[in-house]
């Protein structure tokens, strides 16, 4: 079947089949930051935005996206190392195969709550799983992030 | 003369960290060609079975199969999917494909096609017939079970590890010093438990995978996410009985290995493939896959003996392990070892007499493998919950019992090859870790009043440093135009970041910029040998070949510079920016330096150095856990941990850390969450992240860690390990805890709600 998306601002027409899955599809289409962790909607790593609002691509079927926009890692490159600094400046990103599912997630939390609290930013973000950090450098690195953007005065 | 050093402990960025966090193409999966061919396997569905007939004809006509391989077209030649320095300790058992299964998810053939439908539809095809065996399920009777694991002749074992086949023994054997007896009977007191560990998956984020293609000429290239190069290369040799010179094994980014891949899971089967067919071929493990035909932590059962005076003193321990290394025998002999050689000698300092003794044994589950901690972690988690069990029965509080028996700086420790201890701040870890905590503050156990208790507990730790006499760890480093210098090694950086601690370790000898090195690795062409990255070696052993190499680079720069300059290369001296004579008159800077030597140059400006360590210097730490537990549910929320490490020097504070932190949350994983079941056929039922719990961020608590110095003069700036020793607390410390809590003591991992629940319940009828 045919479907007409955007990925990343940019018009795409393809032919899938019925199945084919979101991640699967964007993975064809050179978007290799989408990441796949687990089978089971667990892990997180697959999360992109579908008109904003981050879902997991492994469990979105490719014929869903059929008319929408679809954002990934690499259409955030500003976003991405922005915020990417403050965590490579924790040494948080060890492998780093977690890291595009997990900043496409934080992203979409600093978009919707500019000022989280810690507990929040663990609420939001406990879908995004690590293996490597621990977290703890994560979070410092999203709470270095959110006090310069305090301090910039501006929003996230 | 005494340097200030300007790039070691401090907290440098990853060379590659931008490209991570943003998410650039550049692991496994991201590179394979396009043109791949699928590979897939078949499981077994049994435990333990003989094909008695396979029928593939219909899974072939599937249109766009490739290729379908079963055991009747596999080189008949054992080997081991483990990585170690040939001889390898782990017996030579495996073929790529058997005609015996021997777990649940066993390799009955591989699949090939075009693309995933086909090779999906032909696996559904392919008709086998077995004969379902009996298997040994209990490993607690597997040793001279009437039924055997390996029976074939063609088994072998190349090193002297008690293994035998005809009694499903991968490995046996006896560590002793003292008279056992006569001090134990001696003792005011002894204490006697069991324990039981579970085998724990390293459920890395990126799952095992592995690409292989021809390259022009006609050589197997085969790329993996593999913590170990060269013995890929030479477990391939043996698996598909071709030269080892026809074979090429290189690594992209590794998404996390924490030991899964010091373990050929999945490389024999795509390199299979390619050799057979001559075209690219990859497979990617699902996460089912990596969770039931992976290789994960050995499964054992521990019964600690501690003999004990009434003050406290621990004079004698007696240990037995039995392992359970599964249907085949990767790591198993030296995974035992640990539990109990990096256990005992945290207790050296009034150690009249140890043994330690041990039995591996064959099982039809899950083989097991090489898993961080690689037995210490089981065999701390008995030792520590015994001492904090003899501290409880003598009223003594469990810093103060550690504080009397803890090994410390300068001693001998019989239980540990009689390796000295150069650098020990065990003392020092476990002083802070009570400040931090506020240990002397802190009851054991407090009534919150609203149905919860809060409790402490704590736990000591050690590992090593490398393997010491056998790992090999080699750097080249070359001088190039502009004096920009390119560090070769054989070390695998899985996440760890070792690619810049190396990179610093060299820019602070060559006195210059972090961005001036480039690390590049590893490839069995073209870098150093290097026995890989595992056993806590990496720092301390290519670590020091680094510093040897750059060492030696600089003599040769300076003869160069000396011709320049017209004087005695022993009169110069060498800076960040070139090199000068003495009294600083004359000068060459770097550039000019580099650009001579590729005109009319004979002396080298590329320095390999191959550096190996007699010894295994053991980082140390405490762990210190609070915890509240619902005495309504059992359920056990942990709110505060404090690790203080003693790694030697660290080189980058950034990365010490995030490894202590990654190790605590693995740990604490361990502790409380990560179970595995299997059912009476012997299926696990843990095998996605849905069942397999791993801790998210709501789970972990608050993890404060914090690092003691020492300075251990073998290793490079007087660093030790850090990627193993950290895993090792969280499980006795939390167990401690959650005893004070509750008043049952938890032997067997993880501790979960029911488990606690229960334990709570049947205290209360007892008393
Ligand atoms: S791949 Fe794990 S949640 Fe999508
Ligand atoms: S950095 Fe490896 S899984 Fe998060």
């Amino acid at each position: 079947m045919q479907i007409e998306l955007w990925i990343n601002e940019k018009k795409v027409r393809a032919a899938i089949e019925p199945d084919t899955l979101l991640i699967d599809f964007l993975r064809e289409q050179g978007c290799s930051s989408v990441k796949r962790g687990c089978e089971t909607s667990n892990c997180g790593l697959c999360t992109v935005f579908m008109d904003e609002k981050p879902v997991l691509s492994c469990s979105v079927l490719a014929a869903r996206a059929d008319g929408h926009h679809i954002v990934t890692l690499e259409g955030l490159k500003e976003e991405a190392e922005g915020f990417g600094a403050y965590i490579a400046d924790q040494g948080a990103e060890q492998c780093g195969f977690c890291n595009p599912g997990f900043m496409m997630n934080a992203i979409a939390m600093f978009r919707e709550n500019p000022d989280p609290t810690d507990d929040e930013i663990r609420e939001y973000l406990s879908g995004n799983l690590c293996r490597c950090s621990g977290y703890e450098g994560q979070m410092r690195g999203i709470k270095a992030y959110l006090a310069f953007c305090r301090q910039k005065g501006g929003q996230a | 003369m005494e340097k200030k050093l300007s790039l070691i402990n401090q907290p440098i960025r990853k060379k590659d960290a931008m490209a991570l966090v943003c998410g650039k193409p550049v692991y496994l999966d991201d590179i394979a060609p396009k043109d791949c061919l699928i590979v897939k396997l078949l499981h077994s569905p049994h435990a333990h079975a003989l094909i008695e007939e396979i029928d593939t004809g219909a899974a072939e006509k599937v249109p766009g199969i490739e290729a379908i391989y079963t055991y009747k077209d596999v080189p008949q030649k054992r080997f081991t999917m483990a990585g170690q320095t040939y001889p390898e300790p782990s017996p030579y058992d495996r073929l790529i494909l058997d005609r015996r299964m021997r777990f649940v998810g066993d390799v009955v053939a591989i699949v090939a096609g075009e693309n995933e439908k086909a090779v999906d539809r032909a696996l559904k095809l392919i008709k086998v017939r077995y004969q379902v065996l009996e298997p040994v399920l209990d490993f607690r009777r597997a040793k001279d079970a009437d039924v055997l694991v390996h029976p074939e002749e063609s088994w072998r074992a190349l090193c002297e590890v008690g293994a035998d086949n005809r009694r499903n023994l991968c490995a046996s054997g006896v560590d002793e010093d003292g008279n056992l007896q006569t001090v134990m009977e001696d003792c005011e007191i002894v204490l006697e438990h069991t324990f039981h560990t579970k085998a724990n998956q390293q459920a890395m984020m990126e799952t095992f995978r592995t690409y292989a293609s021809i390259d022009t000429y006609g050589r197997l290239h085969v790329v993996s996410s593999t913590q170990i190069v060269f013995h890929v290369r030479r477990i391939l040799a043996h698996a598909l009985d071709i030269p080892k010179s026809k074979i090429r094994v290189s690594k992209p980014r590794i998404g996390g290995g924490f030991g899964a891949k010091q373990t050929c899971v999945t490389e024999v089967f795509p390199a299979f493939v390619t050799w057979k067919t001559k075209k690219p071929a990859k497979l990617i493990f699902t996460r089912q896959e990596s969770q039931t035909a992976g290789s994960p932590r050995h499964e054992m059962e521990m019964r600690v003996k501690v003999g004990a005076m009434r003050d406290g003193t621990i004079r004698a321990v007696d240990f037995y392990t039995l392992s359970n290394t599964g249907a085949y025998g990767e790591h198993g002999p030296t995974t035992v070892g640990l539990s109990g050689h990096k256990s005992i000698p945290l207790y050296n300092a009034n150690l009249e007499a140890f043994r330690f003794q041990y039995d591996v044994v064959y099982t039809n589950v899950q083989a097991a493998g090489a898993y961080r901690g690689y037995g210490a972690t089981q065999g701390i988690f008995a030792l520590e919950s015994m001492v904090n069990e003899l501290a409880d029965r003598l009223g003594i509080d469990p810093a103060v019992i550690r504080e009397k028996n803890m090994i410390r700086e300068g001693q001998v420790a019989a239980s540990y090859y009689n390796e000295q201890m150069n650098a020990c701040a065990l003392d020092r870890c476990v002083a802070r870790a009570k400040e931090m905590f506020g240990w002397d503050e802190k009851p054991l156990r407090q009534d919150m009043g609203n149905g919860k208790v809060r409790a402490k507990g704590m736990a000591m730790a050690m590992q090593g440093s490398g393997i010491s006499g056998m790992d090999v760890g080699s750097a080249t480093i070359k001088l190039n135009d502009d004096g920009f210098y390119v560090l070769s090694i054989g070390a695998a950086d899985m996440g760890t970041g070792c690619d810049t601690t190396l990179a610093q370790i060299a820019a602070e000898c060559m006195e210059c910029d972090l961005d001036n090195v480039i690390v590049y690795g590893a490839d069995s062409d073209s870098s150093p040998y290097d026995s890989g990255s595992y056993a806590s070696s990496t720092i301390y052993v290519t670590g020091k070949a680094v510093e040897k190499a750059c060492r030696e680079l600089r003599e040769h720069m300076s003869v160069i510079a000396a011709g320049i300059l017209d004087c005695p290369p022993q009169e110069l001296i060498f800076a960040a920016d070139g090199v000068a004579t003495a009294d600083g008159g004359k000068k060459v800077s770097l550039g000019e330096l580099a650009e001579r030597s590729m005109n009319g140059n004979t002396e080298t400006v590329q320095v390999t150095v191959t550096h190996s360590s007699p010894v295994s210097p053991p980082p140390f730490m405490a762990g210190m856990a609070e915890v509240e537990v619902d005495m309504e549910t059992g359920a056990v929320e942990l709110l505060d941990y404090v690790a203080v490490v003693d790694c030697g020097t660290p080189i980058n504070s950034n990365l010490v850390r995030v490894q202590t932190e990654g190790g605590l949350a693995q740990g604490i994983g361990m502790a409380l969450y990560e179970d595995i079941h299997y059912d009476a056929k012997g299926r696990i039922a843990e095998d996605s992240l849905m069942q397999y719990k791993i801790p998210t961020r709501l789970d972990t608590g608050r993890l404060r860690v914090e690092f003691e110095g020492s300075y251990e003069k073998t290793g490079p700036f007087g660093a030790k390990s850090i990627g193993e020793v950290v895993i090792n607390t969280p499980a006795p410390a939390i167990a401690h805890a959650v005893y004070n809590a509750t008043g049952v003591w938890h032997r067997e991992l993880p501790i979960t709600p029911e488990k606690v629940l229960m334990g709570i319940l049947r205290r209360e009828k007892e008393e």
